[in-house]
């Protein structure tokens, strides 16, 4: 780790030098946001960034699909180009900007992508494993052995909470407990392919969050419903219960949402002030700059250690949560 | 970018990629990893619960050993003590027996001994008799040789049985 944070201090220090107004949140929100090129090191002219393709429809002219390297400096391409305001692609119609129907491979995309294909082929390649061999017999070697505890681990916490019809909810509780863990240890590596701020953002949170809300309300049980609606309360607070209980059942997945989505942007926040810290230090001259960068590397390199663990409780929080939610769901 | 703004293009693709990966997964990864643990946790509950067995089993078998080792420690010991005592009754018995036969036997001597003795005694004083008479008929033959020591001893033996007589 801190020979990251060296390699990062000799990649961005010619930068630093270079703009002389350091503006600490643009790099920071440029690097736990999304955009549409993956940028990989250098600067200005020097930069050398993945393009991504851009995939959008306008009202007008219809489908669209260039790489974004067209757009690059705010550069105008097929009508379209890079807001300075919200930082999409818009489309100029009669001078105005006009947002259209935008589903472009941006960089979290793009990550989204590669750490599914991760993770699908570490899963698949440890289930065969199981397929191969007699498990009876033979202890699980290599991948299997490194993921089967903490399949073991989401697996025995659906069969704590959930009760008799685990087995129908342990598959989606691994699912999302191992995309949310890899996406997390992806984000704190700080170049290609990981360094995109995956699950730091509330538009993938809130689709894990809602996969859970829709599995604990689809599969809720009359028991449940009854609760909800009809609970076994005096008689005049039967009219305000269903309005609580629909409001708690609501919040449920926002805070599942929230939760997720600002601990792990939080933490990349942290991470990254740190390192910008050497950066508004190299104008205060050596003796400070030396001091705040050996001060600021321990600080990262203690930060990054404990995202490690933030990363694994999140992902266990999480499916903590989801799987509780669904356990009282499916109550008789 | 907005940061609390949910973005419409990777909701779509999120969307879209979790529930491909979700199905994937949940079809061809998970279910076939916990269904072979639980298998495996199936035997291994199973392969316990006979070694418990076995384990019962042998621990019954030992007492029961012991208990057979026991008795037989107690036959053993209750054979000894008997035999022990058979022999000082035997012992004893022998003892009586040969004392009494000593006695018997010590007995018998005496009562030979005591015959003998009688006999040898008889027979001495038959000797004796006989050897008295031999002398007194030498003797007498010495003094008889004359008639009248002759006439003389008739005399007498004549006084003497008179006097025999009167005394009767």
């Amino acid at each position: 780790m801190r020979r990251l944070a060296l390699i990062l201090l000799l990649i961005l220090c010619p930068l630093a030098a270079a703009a002389e107004d350091f503006e600490v949140s643009e790099i920071i929100f440029e690097h736990i946001g999304d955009s549409y090129e993956w940028h990989l090191w250098g600067a200005g002219e020097r930069a050398v960034a993945i393009h991504l393709p851009v995939i959008v429809r306008s009202k007008t002219s219809g489908w669209h699909v260039f790489s974004s390297k067209h757009l690059e400096a705010g550069e105008e391409y097929e009508g379209f180009r890079i807001s300075r305001e919200s930082g999409k692609v818009v489309e100029i119609v009669d001078g105005q900007e006009v947002k259209p129907f935008d589903i472009s491979i941006t960089k979290n995309v793009l990550s989204l992508i590669l750490s599914s294909i991760l993770l699908a082929v570490l899963v698949l390649l440890a289930a065969r494993w199981y397929r191969r061999h007699d498990v009876e017999n033979e202890a699980p070697s290599g991948l299997a052995a490194l993921l089967e505890p903490l399949v073991l681990m989401v697996h025995n916490m659906a069969k704590e909470n959930i009760g008799e019809d685990y087995k129908r909810y342990s598959p989606f509780l691994c699912t999302a407990f191992f995309f949310i863990l890899l996406n997390n240890f992806l984000g704190i590596v700080p170049f290609f392919p990981g360094g995109a701020n995956l699950t730091g953002n509330i538009a993938v949170t809130m689709v894990l969050a809602l996969c859970t809300f829709l599995t604990v309300n689809l599969f809720g049980t009359k028991h449940y419903y009854k609760e909800i609606f009809w609970p076994d309360v005096p008689a005049f607070l039967k009219p305000i219960m269903p309005v609580i209980e629909v409001f708690s059942a609501l919040v449920k997945p926002i805070s599942l949402t929230i939760r997720l989505f600002a601990n792990m942007l939080a933490g990349h926040i942290l991470i990254l002030s740190l390192v910008c810290i050497i950066f508004i230090m190299y104008k205060f001259g050596p003796v400070l700059f030396g001091s705040m960068t050996v001060i600021s590397v321990l600080f990262g390199l203690f930060m990054d250690l404990l995202e490690c663990l933030v990363a694994f409780i999140q992902a266990y929080v999480f499916t903590m949560l989801s799987s509780i939610y669904i356990g009282l769901s499916r109550e008789k | 970018m907005n940061l609390v703004t949910p973005d419409g293009g990777l909701l779509f693709w999120m969307t879209l990629i979790f529930l491909l990966l979700f199905f994937i997964l949940a079809r061809f990864g998970f279910p076939i990893i916990t269904g072979m643990v639980e298998k495996r946790n199936r035997h291994i509950d199973e392969s316990l619960r006979l070694a418990r067995e076995a384990e019962e089993r042998m621990n019954s078998l030992a007492k029961e050993q012991e208990k057979l080792l026991e008795d037989t420690r107690k036959e053993q010991t209750r054979i000894l003590h008997e035999a022990a005592k058979t022999k000082e009754h035997i012992i004893a018995e022998a003892k009586t027996e040969a004392s009494e036969e000593a006695a018997m036997l010590l007995a018998k001597a005496k009562t030979e001994i005591a015959a003998e003795k009688e006999s040898a005694l008889r027979d001495i004083r038959k000797e004796v008799a006989l050897l008295s008479v031999d002398v007194a008929e030498k003797v007498m033959r010495e003094k008889l040789s004359s008639d009248k020591e002759q006439v003389l001893y008739i005399d007498r033996l004549i006084d003497e049985f008179v006097t025999k007589q009167k005394r009767t």
